[in-house]
């Protein structure tokens, strides 16, 4: 139902379900909170947000207080509120008084200080000096992991971050011990916290008691470039912000995208900034007498010319690995099209997805907001916590909401929701044993680990036959929903960056003595045995030490390109910093290869190339965007009804903090896998 | 030093009982709300405190995390994080009970056992000094374990030590012979005072106050 009120004496009509300072927040009113927060439940314990409704006795919690709430006059007048009167001005500074009692004043030496909700509150609403004579109240520092700093004499007690971790993270670690002037936040017993989303409750802490551990005392927030980007640690695609000093990442923060990431990102993705400064590669190497050599661009360059000429085309292979852009790709398919081979993978965890049934076969069709709508969830070989931390604790979202039937076919984790495990092979996805007829919005989410297996085609098949029995793939629901966890995948598919033939996916290229010279981009999760080895890349871990030419590239922060997420949106990553040294775009590195194998690839700048992409593609014309997957393609499946064996599903991603070579240069993320094995104890 | 209880802590058949039965009293999916009951009954099971262990049980019983737990048991007086004695004398030191006579039973404790929160050397007493025990017409009041000590002199609370050290009962209740709050001397007067009776005819009138 709609209501009309008077704010500050103009009209507004809202919905009667919102809250006052929600109301107020629509109408372009400023309401100074503290513990308000539009994704936590509402604890009113701050006192900041108060504002007068005529009427009523006192001040009202505008966060608390319902619009339904809200009585006409005597005679029948409007209900109004008031925000700019000396009474709500007078009670806001009282409220601030009181937070500011036990405050230290250490702004200067703080980390929040620039960004800090107190400080740029009290400027408004604080008196400039003390009338509390007693000594302030100190509580001792917590330890509560190796990500989190705690100033705990800072807190002001809004318990967001107790709301966060027992709400959103779905962990419950932090909680509030003790009452009154001696409540302390703190961890049970000073434990770490284990959950992959902790990160977060530095953006909530309104003050400095939760700050960055690993950015303690590295910058001041005016001093910071900011770069809008997009990370590529899972394949969610979380929209960040990249904050760049100089040369250097200082921090990665999130942004706000309520359809991707809402405001969550993992942890990985928040602190893996020190990965990218160390394990650098910035100079061409080449390997002479099997050690590596530093050489000059010319060198490798023409190295990588003399091997490409000494082998066979047909001999020729490549793997993406799973931070390449799609431009990249794009450039090493027109590459290897004008060699004359389509020994050329996306795949390097040797999956078999593939992209000839459509792609509606490979992306997360329901969408990542579209979770909200499901009432059925079937998980079949993965481990969304650790695959895509901010994509579960979505589903853990709609979990709380109610009325959602989640089965798990798979090994049996703590997903921070309750499931019904049904079993651990493909066996056990079986219609019969779900009880999910009822359901109408069911989401089967496959994990990308289920491609794989062996079997992988024929439980496609499986899987999508259940699907269209519960009536799951319609017209205006499609459940079927593949959670990758490597950023590259989708657009890799989109382009057709995978062979023709489908029995020659990476591991065979990888393996096969047919393949004598293979290109990485990137890719170090593959066990490669060829020949020779040309490594374009950013970091020295497995693919660059057993390669034979090393050619040194960017990260994700320092260039530009197009990632598709996991459900098929297409978002941009932007540059925030230029590579190291030596080091070169890698798009540029290809360009150049192509010209010295007189196959040249004429594009003068980076936009050349994206226009070409698009122009070739038009899915990745629309930045932001899901192009919704044609779904009559997957009739294409072809339906087998085959025989379900009893191999365990398996989960490949055993420490979720070391995924990539980028994570693995880490040191915080080293801590972090630590302290996990630990079960949260410091020292074991 | 005092020796941890056992490691591993889980409710006596009787305690399983009574646990179900209170979280039968919430809604299905919300026996978290039982934590206060199972804290208590836990901690007469574990000799009158709660020790990580028992935490870590509860935890686990009811499904929720141990800083849930942990949360309700530092926030009531009524649990003790640290060991007790057998007998844990929580003497109440509020106002009325400090007017009569309090700070000499305080003494006394700290005599005979110690200082405030530490077990003594023969493990049979603690005390503590709590805020009102709701008793003020029987002040001073001592509680100890769950019984209420009323009246007491300081020569009293010295017997009750000695009776508890010798493994006697000392008596519950009142020192001067009080059956409730009446009068010490057992004069009640409170129905037969005129100036009471007066008060309450001029109430009754109509147009009049007090």
């Amino acid at each position: 139902m709609s209501k009309k009120i008077l704010i500050n004496g103009n009209e507004f009509e809202f919905e009667d379900n919102l809250t006052l300072i929600q109301a107020l927040e629509f109408a372009d009113i400023e309401v100074p909170r503290f513990c308000y927060h539009d994704k936590l439940s509402i604890a009113g314990n701050c006192r900041m947000c108060l504002v007068e409704v005529k009427g009523a006795p006192k001040p009202v919690a505008s966060c608390h207080f319902s619009l339904s709430d809200l009585r006409p006059g005597p005679n029948g007048e409007l209900p109004e509120v008031f925000t700019n009167t000396d009474s709500v001005h007078h009670a806001r500074k009282g409220a601030m008084e009181f937070l500011l009692v036990n405050h230290p004043l250490d702004c200067p030496i703080c980390d929040q200080g620039g960004e800090c909700d107190l400080q740029d509150q009290a400027l408004h609403y604080g008196i400039n000096k003390s009338r509390y004579k007693e000594n302030k109240r100190a509580v001792d520092n917590k330890y509560i992991g190796p990500l989190v700093k705690t100033t705990m004499t800072r807190c002001i007690h809004c318990t967001r971050c107790v709301r966060f971790t027992s709400e959103v993270a779905g962990t419950g670690e932090l909680g509030a011990i003790h009452r009154g002037e001696n409540m302390e936040i703190t961890t049970y017993l000073e434990k770490g916290m284990s959950s992959e989303l902790q990160g977060n409750v530095i953006d909530l802490c309104p003050v400095g008691a939760l700050t960055s551990k690993p950015y303690e005392f590295q910058a001041r927030p005016w001093e910071l470039t900011k770069t809008e980007s997009i990370d590529v640690m899972d394949a969610l695609g979380s929209n960040i912000r990249i904050d760049s000093k100089g040369s250097e990442v200082m921090r990665i923060m999130p942004r706000f995208n309520e359809d991707v990431n809402e405001e969550w990102i993992s942890d990985k993705t928040r602190f893996i900034w020190d990965g990218l400064k160390s394990q650098r590669i910035d100079e061409p190497y080449i390997r002479k007498d099997g050690k590596l050599v530093k050489a000059t661009w010319d060198e490798a360059l023409n190295k990588v010319v003399e091997l490409v000429k000494n082998t066979k085309p047909s001999k020729i292979g490549a793997i993406a690995g799973d931070m390449t852009t799609a431009e990249e790709m794009y450039l090493m398919k027109l590459l290897f099209d004008k060699l004359g081979t389509d020994l050329y993978d996306c795949r390097q965890d040797g999956s078999y997805i593939t992209n000839k049934f459509g792609r509606a076969s490979y992306i997360f069709n329901p969408s990542i907001s579209g979770i909200e709508e499901a009432d059925g969830l079937v998980i079949i070989g993965s481990n969304p916590r650790i695959e895509c931390p901010v994509l579960n604790a979505r589903i853990r979202k709609r979990w709380l909401t109610g009325n959602l039937k989640i089965f798990n076919i798979g090994q049996e984790n703590d997903l921070t929701y309750e499931y019904i495990h049904l079993g651990k092979s493909p066996e056990q996805i079986n219609l019969k044993s779900m009880d999910i007829n009822n359901c109408k919005n069911i989401i089967w989410l496959i994990g990308d680990d289920v491609f794989t297996r062996d079997d992988s085609n024929d439980l496609l098949s499986h899987i999508v036959e259940s699907a269209k029995k519960t009536n799951s793939i319609r017209d205006d629901w499609n459940g079927l929903a593949i959670l990758h966890k490597s950023a590259s995948r989708v657009a890799g598919l989109d382009l057709g960056f995978l062979p023709e033939d489908s029995k020659k996916n990476a591991k065979y290229i990888a393996n096969s003595k047919n393949v004598d010279l293979l290109f990485l981009m990137d890719a170090d999760e593959i066990d490669a045995d060829n020949k020779y080895k040309v490594y374009i890349g950013s970091h020295g871990d497995k693919g660059a030490t057993s390669a034979d030419v090393i050619l040194p590239g960017a990260c994700y922060t320092e260039k530009n390109g197009f990632f598709m997420n996991t459900e098929g949106r297409l978002q941009q990553i932007n540059r925030a910093v230029f590579p190291p040294g030596d080091a070169k775009d890698n798009w540029k590195i290809i360009i150049e290869l192509s010209k010295r194998l007189k196959k040249s690839l004429n594009f003068v700048s980076f936009d050349d190339v994206r226009k070409d992409l698009q122009k070739k593609f038009p899915i990745f014309e629309d930045v932001g965007v899901i192009q919704a997957a044609d779904q009559s393609q997957l009739s294409k499946i072809e339906i087998k009804y085959p025989k379900l064996n009893d191999v365990e599903f398996e989960n490949s991603i055993k420490d979720f903090y070391l995924t990539n070579p980028i994570t693995r240069a880490s040191k915080i993320m080293a801590e972090c896998s630590m302290q996990k094995k630990n079960n949260g104890n410091i020292n074991g | 030093m005092v020796e941890l209880n056992d490691k591993n802590f889980s409710f006596t058949k009787e305690n399983l009982k009574i646990a179900e039965i209170e979280i039968k009293k919430y809604p299905e999916g919300r026996g978290g709300s039982a934590i206060i009951s199972l804290l208590w009954i836990a901690q007469k099971q574990n000799e009158g405190w709660l020790s990580p262990e028992v935490i870590d049980y509860i935890a686990k019983y009811l499904g929720t995390s141990q800083i849930r737990v942990m949360e309700i048991a530092t926030f009531y007086t009524m649990f003790n994080l640290k060991p007790v004695g057998k007998y844990h004398f929580q003497m109440c030191g509020t106002t009325p009970c400090m007017l009569s006579g309090s700070n000499e039973l305080k003494k006394i404790l700290q005599n005979e056992i110690g200082e405030q929160n530490t077990v003594s050397t023969d493990r049979l007493f603690s005390w503590v000094e709590v805020e009102c025990l709701g008793a003020c017409c029987n002040a001073p009041v001592v509680q100890i374990n769950d019984d209420y000590y009323e009246d007491l002199e300081p020569t009293d609370l010295i017997n009750i030590l000695k009776d508890l050290r010798n493994n006697k009962t000392p008596k519950i209740g009142s020192y001067k012979k009080r059956v409730s709050s009446e009068p010490v001397d057992n004069n009640i007067q409170t129905q037969t005072d005129k100036e009471i009776e007066d008060i309450v005819k001029r109430r009754n009138k109509p147009g009049l106050s007090v």
